[in-house]
């Protein structure tokens, strides 16, 4: 199982001293009459080719560090880096560029646009970034589903799948524009564990096969001891970390 | 662009019955709107034929809009003179024959002398002013529809007994004076002679067919009480829209006033800008309208679809796009809705020029209608414009939803 690489963006070629994803002193409050700390003073850095697992209690902050991450939230203070640049004061379109083109994310529910069929679900992204011609797109993304064995279902549309097919899909659009860094949130976690252990080896040989940086969050203790490195948030804060030595706090 | 296309269409269709609806709304408003266009623009167009037609498109008189100056304000420029007694003017155009011929040579049109007098037409105790009009049977019809407009008789009925003359139909139905009846006919200048009808018409235009009759030059001057009076030119242009910027030219180079068809009826053409101000209005309030239902739906379809944009926006489709897809799809609502309002205003005027009516004041039995592709592309362009801006709205607060809050309310 190998899903094909397209030429990597140049960013990238830097060297490999800038961590490809970094969070600073982020922290995130949530305004309101009692303000909610969602994440509190995190601090991590991720370099390619890294399998990650974020695990802890139920609302302890996993999702939203994800978000922040991801740049789909914005922390309140601290900053998230990606190969170096800051990321807060970006206007949005550049943030949302960055997205398509640097990050892949996978929910724990599938989030596939129901009106659309797989391929098209899958053609989303490249569409949008608009790199490669129609038929290079349609080429890849059959690549990419065929690779994840779902190459008979290219023209059904996502509740004709089953859950586990679905994720798969959803994991195949995160890969759509070959980005760096997958970033996934408890993708196994509505599935059975036939389904869970076939969607956890795409992961793993996203790392392992085409060099890709993973973090998944996961409350499946098993899957988190299969990863490479596991971060442990508590009420929004790093509690622990293992192995010990990986990540150099500032 | 296709990706947005693509997304806007899925959505349109996935709502047919309400895009449906908001796009009978705006064909509703754009067939009406044509139709409301064509009928008065018709309407506009036939009376501003009628009185094109029926009047000479520029009359020149034998007055001047600037009181001559006199002789001695000639000889003695730098003075200012009180208490003069003014030359008096012996009326009509000086030389009518030489002044035509000038006005022959560039003035691309036909042009025939006439005597104008106000008299009062007696019969049967009734007395009616009216203007009576001395022409030269021959040469009516290069300025005039006059030939045309005779009803029992021809123009040429005129030669055929001493004081002939010819009435509007309404003004002779106004006195009950049939042809062959004698009628009296007196002026300002003390004329007073008996006539003789031969003959009436109708110019459809109300003014005229009441109040004028025609009679020959020579008479016209025994009613004026002055041998060879011609006091006005009528000129008929090949092309009635120049008639403005002719007469100028006429005005200067004769020193005489004269009088364009537009200027003539200044008030009757700034009435039609009025009911054209009002058209507009209520065109543009029935757009409006139709607008709604288009901001009404882009906004169900955008509340619709939150949980898809923030799908697209966390895949990271920029704000710019996003809101494009729903003008887009405000677009398409427009756009359908003008191409079905096409036909259908098609089909309304059709039907409209296809009724009779009966009206006094039309001599056609059909309503005049206009058919105009500005019409179409006027209305097309408001409908389409109202949409977009009814779409941009919803659309942008929708492109501006923060992703997160969707996903954390749904996982
Ligand atoms: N929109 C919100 N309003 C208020 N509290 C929220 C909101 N979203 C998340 N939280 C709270 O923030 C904390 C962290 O949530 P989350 O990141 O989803 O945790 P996890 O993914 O680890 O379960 C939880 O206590 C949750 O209840
Ligand atoms: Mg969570």
């Amino acid at each position: 199982m190998s899903a094909p690489t397209a030429s990597r963006p140049v960013e990238q070629a830097a060297s490999s001293s800038v961590p490809l994803i970094e969070a600073k002193g982020v922290t995130r409050i949530l305004p309101g009459i009692v303000p909610t700390t969602l994440v509190h003073d995190i601090n991590l850095q991720f370099r390619e080719n890294e399998f990650v697992a974020i695990t802890g209690p139920s609302g302890s902050g996993k999702s939203s560090l994800l978000y922040l991450l991801g740049l789909l939230d914005l922390p309140t203070s601290g900053e998230v880096l990606i190969h170096g640049k800051a990321t807060a004061h970006m206007a949005e379109a550049e943030r949302a560029y960055t997205r398509l083109s640097q990050l892949g994310f996978v929910f724990q529910f599938h989030f596939l646009l129901p009106e659309f069929t797989i391929l098209d679900n899958v053609l989303l992204p490249m569409r949008a970034l608009d790199r490669l011609s129609a038929e290079a797109m349609q080429e890849r993304a059959v690549e990419i589903l065929s690779a994840l064995s779902l190459s008979d279902h290219l023209n059904k549309r996502p509740d004709q799948l089953s859950g586990g097919q679905r994720q798969r899909v959803a994991v195949a659009r995160a890969l759509a524009n070959d980005p760096p860094i997958v970033l996934a949130d408890e993708p196994t976690g509505s599935l059975d564990s036939h389904a869970s252990e076939q969607v956890f080896q795409l992961l793993r040989d996203l790392v392992d096969k085409q060099g890709k940086t993973v973090i998944a969050v996961t409350h499946d203790l098993g899957l988190a001891q299969r990863m490479d490195r596991r971060i442990q948030l508590i009420d929004g804060g790093l509690v622990g970390e293992t192995p010990q030595d990986s990540p150099p706090q500032q | 662009m296709k990706l947005i296309l693509t997304i806007a269409w899925t959505h349109v269709r996935s709502r047919a019955r309400h895009t449906g609806f908001a796009m009978a709304g705006v064909a509703t408003g754009v067939g009406f709107s044509i139709m409301m266009a064509a009928l008065m623009q018709g309407s506009q167009d036939d009376f501003t034929q009628r009185l094109v037609n029926a009047m000479p498109h520029i009359t020149v008189y034998d007055e001047r809009r600037l009181p001559p100056r006199q002789p001695a304000e000639q000889s003695f420029d730098a003075i200012e003179i009180h208490g003069l007694t003014p030359e008096a003017r012996r009326p009509g155009i000086k030389n009518p024959l030489a002044t035509m011929a000038a006005l022959e040579a560039w003035v691309p049109g036909g042009i025939a002398p006439s005597v104008r007098v106000q008299g009062i037409i007696r019969y049967a105790g009734r007395d009616v002013g009216t203007a009576i009009v001395g022409i030269d049977p021959r040469r009516e019809a290069a300025v005039s529809d006059l030939p045309k407009q005779m009803r029992g008789a021809t123009l040429a009925a005129l030669y055929r007994a001493t004081n002939a003359i010819i009435l509007g139909d309404k003004l002779a139905e106004k006195i009950g004076a049939r042809i062959g009846a004698n009628i009296t006919v007196q002026t300002s200048q003390g004329a007073r002679i008996g006539a003789h009808v031969v003959g009436f018409f109708h110019s459809g235009v109300r003014q005229v067919d009441e109040g004028t009759a025609y009679v020959l030059t020579r008479t016209g001057q025994i009613l004026a009480r002055q041998t060879g009076l011609i006091n006005e030119l009528r000129l008929r242009l090949t092309d009635h829209l120049s008639a403005r910027a002719i007469a100028e030219r006429i005005e200067s180079d004769t020193g005489y006033k004269s009088v364009a068809w537009q200027e003539a009826n200044e008030e009757l053409l700034s009435a039609f800008v009025i009911r054209n101000i009002i058209m507009y209005t209520v065109v543009g309030a029935i757009l409006l309208v139709a607008s709604f239902g288009t901001y009404n739906i882009v906004s169900t379809i955008t509340h619709e679809k939150a949980r898809d944009i923030a799908i697209m926006k966390s895949l990271g489709l920029p704000e710019a796009t996003v809101r494009a897809i729903f003008v887009v799809e405000a677009m398409m609502i427009g756009l359908g809705g003008a191409l079905v309002g096409f036909a259908l205003g098609y089909l309304l005027c059709l039907g409209l020029g296809a009724v009779e009516i009966k009206n006094p004041f039309l001599d056609a039995n059909r309503l005049p209608l206009a058919y105009s592709a500005w019409h179409y592309v006027l209305a097309g362009m408001v409908a389409l414009i109202s949409s977009v801006a009814a779409g941009y709205m919803p659309a942008r607060r929708a492109a501006r939803v923060y992703p997160v809050d969707i996903i954390r309310g749904a996982t």
